[in-house]
């Protein structure tokens, strides 16, 4: 299936929950949504028998410096059609449901997105940092990251 | 008639240390025997001089002989490390053995990038290593935090940073086999120089 057929699919099943279709001469083409329903969404999916998309290639989260993006790329290996998923966060106390209950491959992604970008996934099994260290302040790829002068006595 | 015993024959009794240990390659011979003194001794069925070492000569050799180094790869100077150990550079001729754990190892070499979260434990693993010891720092990212030096924010920029002493530098990215191999060298003159006894000058 291409983008818009999905897309229309999607619109069909959920309504006012997906907003848009970002399509562009990028590849996959984004399907946005409301990060409220992010879980059903995904479930849905991952279980279509049009769909199946059984992997999450990468989730990464987006700093647009007034508000955050989480983009969820998913892949079938079984249909080989792939599709880019983006929900859009409030700048401050950024939150979206997790989606490990559905792929157990989005539990280091959405670790990684938490480590760096500060995203919170609500639910998450596993809530913890996974590159820096454990008491590291900050997440450093956000835009407005202050570098520290010294980690443990070690100057940066 | 009877005859007194047969006379047993005697090995000749070795005149020089360094007739029993081959002698450092790169000792002059007259440092060795300027180093050396005679002692009387007996042994089986005959007397004669033997000639000893003295202690730091020897001890010194015996250390830059067999630097055991802890087998410490963290990024892709790792990777010619061990391209250092395999059979086409063979570290082994230097008696430098590769050792998993810091209790049996003389030599830090530390390979690659170390980041602040590894900083931590480089530093233990140092400390657990027993005296005396040596660091070798190998290839850009150790010395200075090489192309991570400018906007890092996890990347430790020298492992001079956290570490009491570093003895040699070898730089590159990555270095080759020949600079490892270039580094223990220098690293084993420099063992050479140090004195345990008497007067440290």
């Amino acid at each position: 299936m291409d983008a818009q057929a999905i897309f229309e699919k999607l619109k069909g099943k959920f309504g006012a929950a997906v907003v848009e279709l970002q399509s562009g001469s990028f590849n996959p083409n984004f399907v946005v949504v409301d990060p409220r329903s992010i879980r059903e969404i995904c479930r849905f999916l991952k279980e279509d028998p049009e769909l199946r998309f059984g992997s999450v290639m990468c989730i990464s989260g987006v700093d647009y410096k007034d508000r955050f993006a989480v983009a969820y790329h998913l892949n079938s290996m079984e249909l080989g059609h792939s599709i880019g998923i983006k929900a859009h966060l409030p700048h401050d106390n950024p939150s979206i449901p997790s989606v490990d209950p559905v792929w157990k491959a989005a539990i280091y992604q959405e670790r990684e997105t938490y480590d760096l970008v500060g995203i919170v996934f609500e639910g998450s099994c596993d809530p913890n940092r996974i590159l820096l260290p454990d008491d590291w302040e900050g997440h450093p790829l956000r835009k407005d990251y202050q570098y520290p002068e010294h980690y443990h006595g070690i100057k940066i | 008639m009877s005859q007194g015993p047969a006379k047993r024959k005697t090995k000749p009794i070795k005149s020089n240390i360094f007739d029993v240990v081959p002698a450092p390659a790169e000792l002059p011979k007259n440092v060795i025997q300027k180093n050396i003194e005679r002692v009387r001794g007996t042994c089986q069925g005959g007397e004669g001089f033997v000639e000893v070492g003295v202690a730091d000569l020897f001890i010194n050799w015996c250390r830059k002989s067999s630097l055991w180094y802890l087998f410490y790869a963290t990024a892709c100077c790792g990777i010619e490390l061990m391209q250092g150990g395999a059979s086409k550079y063979d570290f082994d001729r230097f008696g430098a053995v590769f050792r998993a754990t810091p209790r049996q190892a003389d030599l830090l070499l530390v390979c690659g990038t170390i980041s602040h979260k590894m900083a931590e434990r480089v530093q233990r693993l140092y400390h657990q290593m027993a005296e005396p010891k040596w660091v070798i720092a190998i290839g850009a990212c150790t010395i200075t935090g090489g192309p991570f030096y400018k906007d890092s924010y996890c990347v430790v920029k020298g492992v001079d940073l956290i570490l009491p002493k570093v003895d040699v530098y070898v730089p590159g990215c990555p270095p080759r086999p020949e600079a490892f191999i270039d580094g223990i060298m220098n690293l084993q003159k420099l063992i050479m120089q140090t004195k345990n006894f008497g007067n440290k000058a």
